[in-house]
């Protein structure tokens, strides 16, 4: 028998407001659907009313984990906009921040996988050793979270030879903690039972429905904005872009534990080429009128700002594609045909950031063309007239069983 | 005398007081294993050493609102947690912690290895019952869960406490471990049993890598999603007797009971549970949970034919020895 069960917006596995609507047979997922909008934050429209200065701060809020990617995303756009051409050294910090967020964002969603398969050990243990990514980001940006590293025209703070040396023996603490989790994800026979063909993705369905990032990459296709288009300083540093062949769940966190000793190396190869000079150059307040499409490889896949400039000191428009939304389709198709215990997994694998996602979105009715925007207070009006019209009495609450 | 003797072994010892005061403590010395396994620190405040924090979490649940379902059966909904808590309980009665007497009567008798593993076996069928009636998806597939996974670890549980029952030639509990007090290294004969019981008890329990009824992240409290307050906490009570009387059937079966009377008996009870409890501790840090086909799947494959290999080898040891 089939029955439709709704999970979430409210659910264990969910850190973020998102439903999953899905028709169920016994165990397995027959069909499924995703419903947005729980947790719409009008970024977009606050950036309008901004100063490009002060959108840095903002942009930076979109996404609590990976915050220095959008702010970076949002920087590089505006540079383009200006023609500005950032300080070398600048640049270098900047790439070294992008990377120190990789490696804490990939060992964070470690811990959510092992967390989601029931593995408590994995979680703890892969959140402490996040502590030593946090405490390096901590050092040199005075924040665990918002690093407020970038400004227009390089980095407001610069990296000195004790904080060198400091992040270089970090390094080697967490190189070796990070081939223990490699073995461990590819020796312990229930974690791997639970990681191992679930939520296959095939390479043409991944191209197909427009996957990014670690989701796409583990079905086999090397998409990276940093190799195809790089972007700060990615195109004088050595590194590969890592791939797997398995598209289900272990091989996306093959890829990231892979790319956590990727991140290693660049962020060695980056400290050891520190070039001299200045950190910033002198950005002008104004920028005259254009747009930019703006790139950035997040942890979680491509990140894309769109921005428009009028020639004042605000943007006349800011659009933010989270790489989350991007694989959302991914998503559901990996659903289908699934286990219920596998859905927690193949949601956690595409690293869901749902706030960042959130986006308004106007619809005109096919019919007529109108389209309607309604107040809050309309809004009010109309739930409140709607359940007037329920009747919550005992014998009408359906129970099919 | 005698009549104060067994209200003693009902209210007392192994009765209601210790096991509560007992399985508390279990769960306490579980907890703080389990985090430190995890490089945690576990419970610290309530108490030296937090030891205090399950018996706080109890009188937390106590003092919660108690919901039940619009649509569940109200009698049926409440009775439930009430009837597999004093099923549990009445299970701790058989084992044989006191040598409480040598001739058969209502605590000790042949076959009562049977009667405890039954009595282990219906606390499941009540979660079951309690996922069923809460008129929730949840904890309804959380029920099913229940049920398809009894059909996976009874068999090889009970094919494995009747292998050291068959070397000892008795079904009474007290005649087994009293089998293997006196001869020590047969305990060595049913590795392959206490592995296959320890495997069999964490499933009994629900807990890592067998938590498959309630496991959280996928359907949020399983077939416990409805029930709150007082119905929880006699819930969560049972859950942790279960595992002192689990852990208690365990050593008395395969590691040679609690010998020596009241107090050094008191003591071996203590010293072997709370082993029992550790290598289920660990088991619990050191796996994630597996899927409800894996679970079957496993216990199919590896757990039910490794039990009747035991079974063998039990009859060929048999042979030898008498």
């Amino acid at each position: 028998m089939e029955y439709k069960v709704a999970l979430g917006p409210q659910h264990p596995a969910l850190h973020e407001p998102i439903s999953i609507r899905m028709t169920l047979d016994g165990e397995i997922i027959r069909d499924a659907d995703l419903k947005l909008g729980y947790n719409h934050r009008g970024i977009e429209k606050l950036a309008e009313s901004r100063t490009y200065i002060q959108n840095l701060y903002l942009t930076e809020r979109i996404c609590g984990i990976c915050s220095f990617s959008h702010q970076t995303c949002y920087t590089q756009g505006v540079e383009k906009l200006m023609e500005l051409v950032p300080a070398r050294r600048g640049l270098y910090i900047r790439t070294l921040v992008c990377e120190l967020e990789r490696v804490h964002s990939h060992l964070l969603w470690l811990g959510v996988a092992g967390q989601e398969a029931g593995f408590e050990s994995f979680f703890m243990y892969t959140w402490r050793d996040r502590e030593v990514v946090m405490d390096i980001l901590d050092w040199i940006s005075g924040n665990r979270v918002h690093y407020s590293m970038n400004t227009f025209g390089g980095v407001r703070r610069d990296i000195d030879e004790l904080q060198k040396k400091k992040i270089l023996d970090s390094l080697g603490l967490l190189k070796s903690r990070t081939e223990y989790y490699l073995n461990l994800a590819a020796s312990e026979p229930t974690f791997l039972g639970r990681l191992a063909g679930v939520g296959k993705l095939s390479k043409e369905t991944a191209i197909a429905l427009c996957a990014v990032g670690p989701t796409l990459r583990a079905s086999g296709v090397p998409m990276d904005v940093r190799k195809d288009d790089p972007y700060a300083v990615y195109d004088e540093v050595p590194f590969e872009v890592c791939t797997a062949d398995s598209c289900d769940v272990l091989g996306r966190a093959v890829v990231r534990v892979k790319e956590l000793i990727q991140s290693y190396l660049i962020i060695e190869f980056l400290l050891k080429n520190l070039p001299e000079g200045p950190i910033k150059v002198k950005a002008p307040r104004k920028v005259k009128e254009n747009e930019v499409y703006s790139r950035y490889e997040a942890p979680r896949g491509e990140n894309v700002h769109y921005i428009k400039s009028n020639g004042s000191d605000k943007p006349e428009r800011l659009k933010v594609r989270a790489p989350t939304l991007a694989n959302y389709a991914a998503t559901i198709a990996m659903l289908k045909n699934g286990f219920i215990a596998d859905i927690p997994l193949i949601f956690a694998a595409i690293d869901p950031c749902i706030c960042c996602a959130e986006r308004l979105v106007q619809l005109d009715s096919a019919r007529n063309g109108e389209s309607r925007v309604l107040t809050f207070s309309q809004l009010r009006a109309m739930a409140n007239q709607r359940y007037k019209n329920v009747n919550f009495k005992k014998k009408d609450i359906a129970w099919p069983f | 005398m005698a009549i104060l003797k067994p209200i003693l072994y009902i209210l007392v010892y192994p009765g209601l007081i210790f096991l509560m005061v007992y399985s508390t403590f279990c769960e306490w010395y579980d907890r703080k294993l389990y985090a430190r396994l995890q490089n945690r620190i576990g419970p610290l405040h309530t108490g030296r050493s937090g030891i205090l924090q399950p018996v706080a979490d109890i009188i937390k649940l106590f003092a919660k609102e108690d919901i039940v379902p619009e649509k569940a059966d109200k009698a049926m909904f409440t009775a439930l947690p009430i009837f597999a808590l004093a099923i549990v309980c009445t299970a701790a009665l058989y084992l044989p912690v006191w040598h409480y007497t040598e001739a058969a009567s209502f605590i000790s008798f042949p076959g009562d290895l049977i009667v405890v593993a039954y009595l282990l076996t219906l606390p499941t069928l009540i979660f079951f019952l309690a996922g069923w009636h809460s008129t929730n998806y949840f904890s309804a597939i959380g029920g099913v869960r229940v049920l398809t996974m009894l059909f996976g670890y009874e068999i090889p549980l009970l094919l494995a406490l009747l292998s050291p029952a068959v070397l000892a030639d008795s079904w009474r509990l007290l005649e087994i471990a009293r089998f293997f007090q006196n001869k020590p290294l047969l305990m060595l004969v049913n590795v392959i049993g206490f592995v296959i019981a320890l495997i069999a008890l964490q499933a009994k329990l629900e807990r890592v890598p067998f938590d498959i009824p309630h496991a959280e992240t996928e359907i949020i409290g399983g077939q416990f999603t409805e029930y709150s307050g007082k119905k929880l906490a006699f819930f969560r009570l049972l859950g942790d007797i279960e595992m002192v009387v689990g852990a208690g059937l365990i050593s008395a079966v395969f590691l040679g009971g609690f010998p020596g009377g009241l107090l050094p008996g008191l003591a071996w009870f203590i010293i072997k549970t709370l082993f029992v409890i550790s290598l289920l501790a660990a088991m619990r840090a050191a796996t994630s949970r597996i899927r409800i086909d894996q679970m079957i799947h496993f216990s199919w494959r590896w757990l039910a034919p490794l039990a009747v290999l035991q079974l063998f080898i039990v009859i060929i040891i048999k042979g030898m020895v008498s």
